[in-house]
């Protein structure tokens, strides 16, 4: 049989998915008997050009990292849609936006303020933005447009499947890789995961009625040690998180924040885990349910930490 | 815009809002015909999800109509309901939505003039915000991911 052909590519991510890649540990040996890495920016010296001169179809399997957020990661995710057979959206980034999606919240011009001008360790006086041409001496130079939304994998190209995770843990990574060694590939749009179920059904917290009179923050508090940390306070969000982790963070007294995305069926994680956190709040006093709700000094980035772009809303609007 | 004309969501809880809609009907007492009536079994049915659609959707307003607190054929739904609608409203105005576009109001059964005054009052207040920021969203991916 011939060896499968693998590219992968990150776009608009910090890495940590590269890494969670080789974290399969010595399984990379089995991948490397079976396939071929025919692109890799991290890890080989390829050229866009190399991919661009591949016969279309010609790569079996595509892990894309990473959101999209400018003109070559968009332009990045076309050609390897067009190249590969197979189109996986693998991690959190690409699956639902994740961290870099948070910029959602804002729009480019206020994104550029920030991070040219008001950080205190920038010096910037003329105030200088990046710009797609800059002439220099040598000649014209360009750099990629920044888009003002980040968009998904899925909302740019079509996707075959999802690896969810932030990074997507060793047993998740080896479950959607052993599906394309052994060839036994699930439906069309599968979001690959032990689990269908949410973090909690793993978790092996003692859980017993969750009624809530105060929220903690994480330094707030030191947490019981096996008791649910949602019935704690914090704000744990495995109750509204896809399974197949193996619940690690809450059993490193860490709650939750969601990386996995939504459980089977759920469009909307934030909004699937604000109804589910507001309910157990323990008051029918609308002033003291405030009070309690005033715990909370972020609702919007905690319930849209990983999917602000895959969400309903996609961004906020700015006036 | 002067003569704009608000799209508003209500979602009625079966057992009392929906009949004080009933009755303002039976009564014939005129109320704002911008209020498209949805029926669910209870406000605690209500996920926070289905406003977030309907705004996202081109609504420009989003009633939720329960029981009175305390009256709830499920004993307490309006109470999950009661907790939800604060911290959503938190939520949107982060999104850059005014909070004024959800609004959370109790309707007995024998309350049809109340649901009358309570939607004509709610369309008054969208009508002076003016058209919901968002419009019809374009969700072709979301729904090609999610059937």
């Amino acid at each position: 049989m011939a060896k499968l052909k693998i590219a992968l590519y990150w776009a608009a991510s910090c890495g940590g998915c590269e890494i969670a890649t080789l974290a399969i540990h010595e399984k990379i040996l089995k991948l490397a008997e079976v396939a071929d890495i025919v692109f890799w920016p991290v890890g080989l010296d390829f050229k866009y050009a190399d991919v661009e001169k591949m016969p279309d179809k010609s790569v079996d399997v595509c892990l894309f990292n990473g959101a999209i957020r400018n003109e070559e990661n968009e332009h990045m995710a076309h050609l390897l849609r067009a190249k590969s057979k197979v189109m996986i959206a693998y991690g959190s980034c690409a699956y639902e936006g994740c961290i870099p999606g948070l910029s959602n919240f804002y729009n480019r011009q206020m994104t550029f303020e920030r991070a040219y001008i008001e950080t205190p360790s920038t010096d910037n006086p003329k105030k200088i933005f990046p710009q797609t041409k800059v002439k220099v001496p040598e000649g014209e130079l360009e750099l990629p447009e920044l888009y003002d939304t980040v968009k998904t994998l899925a909302q740019t190209v079509d996707v075959d499947y999802f690896v969810p995770g932030c990074p997507p843990e060793e047993r998740t990574t080896w479950l959607a890789l052993e599906a394309l060694i052994t060839g036994k590939l699930p439906p069309k749009g599968t979001v690959i995961s032990h689990s269908i179920k949410a973090v909690c059904d793993e978790c092996p917290r003692k859980k017993e009625e969750k009624k809530i009179k105060k929220f903690y923050r994480a330094y707030e508090k030191i947490p019981e040690a096996e008791r649910c940390l949602l019935e704690q306070g914090f704000l744990c969000y495995g109750v509204a998180t896809r399974g197949g982790c193996g619940a690690l963070c809450p059993q490193a007294n860490m709650r939750c924040t969601g990386c996995y995305g939504p459980v089977e069926g759920v469009i909307d994680q934030g909004a699937h885990f604000l109804s589910a956190l507001s309910s157990i709040i323990d008051s029918n006093d609308p002033e003291e349910i405030q009070k309690i709700i005033d715990d909370i000094p972020d609702p919007a980035g905690t319930f849209y930490r990983y999917s602000l772009p895959d969400s309903l809303l996609r961004r906020a609007r700015i006036k | 815009m002067d003569n704009f004309e608000p799209k508003i969501v209500a979602f009625c809880c079966n057992w009392c809002s929906y009949a004080g809609a009933d009755l303002a009907g039976t009564s014939r007492i005129q109320y704002s015909p911008n209020i498209r009536v949805i029926r669910v079994m209870c406000s605690g049915r209500v996920n926070p999800l289905f406003v977030l659609k309907a705004l996202s959707i081109g609504a420009d307003g989003v009633l939720v109509l329960g029981c009175h607190p305390g009256d709830c054929h499920y004993i307490e739904g309006n109470y999950k309901t009661m907790r939800r609608i604060p911290l959503l409203k938190k939520m949107l105005k982060q999104f850059g939505i005014e909070e004024e576009r959800v609004r959370l109001e109790w309707v007995s059964a024998s309350e049809g003039a109340r649901f009358a005054e309570v939607t004509n009052n709610f369309t008054q207040t969208v009508r002076n915000l003016g058209p919901s920021s968002l419009g019809p969203s374009k969700q072709s991916s979301k729904e090609a991911k999610h059937g």
